[in-house]
């Protein structure tokens, strides 16, 4: 818990947006591979020395490192952020197209994976030592020994080939199409969170004031739902925040598998191609957002928390 | 005590050790295991179904399934080891010196971590993994550097209170060396808390290895390596499924028996600790 002030808060995170921005940029300078080279060779021609020097120049790729990385601090600072090598267009605009659909993945699987992880940590944690229990903590290692890509794999042959349910060959963002990968990323998400509950819901039924609601004659359900739940759950709003936060970096693997035209495919697709605008402008993105996403959880808790509020 | 009596008492974990052994002995002796060559390509056997010849079948350029398994224990196993020890030790080492030492190391050690960690890890390793170019030593590399923070931090608490324990006062008094005192007093109090949390790393630290080369920006082609595997049995999934059964079965058979192993190491060693 950060109980640093607002200003402080926001002026470290302009110093790690600069220092992100600095190491991708000093990364893509690093790499092998000449960006003009490449652009050009990606017409099916091969380059002559004279328009390899040409773009070059027109890319500002001919200058030294930190005039580089000024020129384009100076444009994102305006919101611009260049323009995509492979795509051709902005990448701003780029980045906004695939927002969209990961913000949507992202969303349906955080709902899939509360609405699973939830009732199994409480139930676990209710029923501990017991079959129940130990059903839910054998699952939860399962859950956290499977590759998300194989989860993926299979469930894309049994639904999309054997069943046929779904289109293999994905690409489309309609509400059918967004079950699969929704069910992928909860899969491995639900098997981590069902763990947190258990534990939230198992160190809040040894509070004292469990055993003063029991003494007061409440009933165990009105104890579980209207006094454990609510206060277990407040440690794992930081934790769905700092999910959100990656979820929306896009989820690489899973987009890459139902070809889901989101930031994470999009990102593999951008470093493959050596598109280094794009992935600058991605990573900066990413990061804006995961920090953002943070500062407003700790906001939240202090609303949702009263006894921070007054200050230790 | 010695080490039968050892054995004996715990079990659990000589059942975890005995089957993490088997794995890491599936590994050394792959080329005796193996029925064919992982590289050796039949192209008449091009995606063979699994049958008495090829047990888990042959893949589009007719190699043997089982035998590419099988070595790709080999490639998992040394890229996790290398992985895991690379961060255990870079981590503890940066953590101890920020904690002994304080002031400016202090500051920019953990600034850097600060900001590794304001950070969603896998992108990160991506990008590193991809600018550097796609092989295994940069992919070891991209998720060292997205995952040092963890152990720097842990091992920078455990130092700022060791340090406050009277034996390294008389230690720094009697005139010992900062590295003596770092190695002897130091480094032996919190080396069992940093094991366990190596130990119970090895199996995430192999999914994030096969995540990376799942995205091809791992182990290349030809190298038998399960991620890759996948990821070439990915284009095949209607027609050979054999191709994605086997390497993912193989993944979450070693992944389970390293992550049993390392929380019964966690449950010898640090008995409080429960994740």
């Amino acid at each position: 818990m950060n109980k640093k002030p607002m200003g402080s808060r926001l002026a470290q995170i302009l110093i790690v947006l600069f220092g992100i921005s600095f190491f991708t940029f000093g990364l893509t300078y690093l790499s092998p591979g000449d960006p003009a080279e490449i652009m050009l060779t990606e017409c099916g021609n091969v380059p002559t020395p004279e328009l390899l020097a040409q773009t070059r120049a027109e890319l500002g790729l001919d200058k030294p490192f930190l005039v580089q990385y000024g020129r384009w601090l100076k444009g994102a600072l305006t919101g611009d952020m260049g323009q995509s090598y492979s795509f051709k267009i902005p990448v701003v605009e780029k980045l906004a197209k695939c927002f969209w659909p990961t913000l949507e993945l992202a969303a349906a699987s955080l709902v899939i994976m509360l609405v699973v992880s939830v009732p199994l940590g409480v139930l676990s944690a209710v029923y501990q030592n017991k079959w129940i229990d130990y059903a839910v903590r054998g699952l939860t290692f399962l859950g956290v020994s499977i590759p998300s890509f194989w989860v993926g794999l299979i469930l894309l042959r049994v639904f999309g080939v054997n069943l046929r349910w779904v289109s293999v060959s994905g690409g489309s963002t309609d509400w059918r199409s967004l079950i699969l990968p929704a069910l992928t990323l909860a899969a491995s998400m639900s098997a981590k969170y069902t763990r947190q509950v258990r534990t939230a819901v198992l160190g809040e039924l040894r509070q004292d004031y469990v055993t003063g609601a029991r003494m007061r004659g409440l009933r165990e359900r009105q104890i579980l739902w209207f006094h454990v739940l609510p206060n277990a759950m407040l440690p794992l709003v930081t934790l769905l925040g700092l999910s959100l936060g990656s979820l929306l970096g896009g989820t690489a693997v899973v987009e890459i598998i139902y070809n889901w035209p989101g930031l994470g495919s999009m990102a593999v697709k951008a470093i493959s191609c050596r598109d280094y605008p794009l992935v600058q402008g991605y990573v900066l993105w990413v990061a804006l957002l995961y920090m953002g996403i943070n500062l407003l959880v700790d906001l939240s808790y202090k609303r949702l928390d009263p006894r921070l509020k007054e200050g230790l | 005590m010695n080490v039968f009596q050892f054995l004996r008492s715990h079990k659990q974990f000589t059942l975890f050790l005995a089957l993490a052994l088997l794995v890491v002995g599936v590994a050394i002796f792959a080329p005796v295991l193996a029925p064919m060559d992982p590289l050796e390509a039949h192209m008449s056997d091009s995606l063979h179904a699994p049958d008495s010849r090829y047990l888990c079948g042959a893949d589009k350029l007719g190699r043997d399934v089982l035998s590419r398994v099988i070595y790709g224990t080999r490639t998992s196993l040394t890229m996790t080891l290398c992985l895991v020890a690379v961060i255990f030790v870079a981590g503890t080492m940066l953590g101890v010196l920020a904690g002994y030492f304080g002031g400016i190391v202090d500051g920019v050690i953990m600034r850097v971590a600060d900001m590794m960690i304001s950070f969603p890890g896998l992108v990160l390793a991506i990008a590193i993994a991809g600018l550097l170019g796609p092989n295994m030593v940069n992919a070891v590399i991209a998720i060292s550097a997205v995952s040092w923070t963890k152990y720097a931090r842990l091992a920078r608490s455990m130092v700022l209170k060791i340090k406050g324990n009277l034996y390294i006062e008389a230690a720094v008094v009697t005139g010992t060396r900062t590295l003596d005192i770092l190695t002897r007093y130091v480094v032996p109090n919190l080396i069992t808390t940093m094991v366990v949390t190596a130990a119970t790393d090895i199996g995430t630290m192999m999914l994030e290895i096969a995540g990376l080369s799942f995205l091809c920006f791992g182990a290349q082609a030809p190298t038998p390596e399960w991620g890759l595997m996948l990821n070439e049995g990915r284009t095949y999934l209607a027609k050979s499924p054999w191709l994605m059964v086997y390497p993912g079965i193989a993944i979450v058979i070693v992944v389970v028996v390293f992550n049993l192993l390392g929380d019964s190491i966690r449950d010898i060693l640090d008995p409080g600790q429960e994740a």
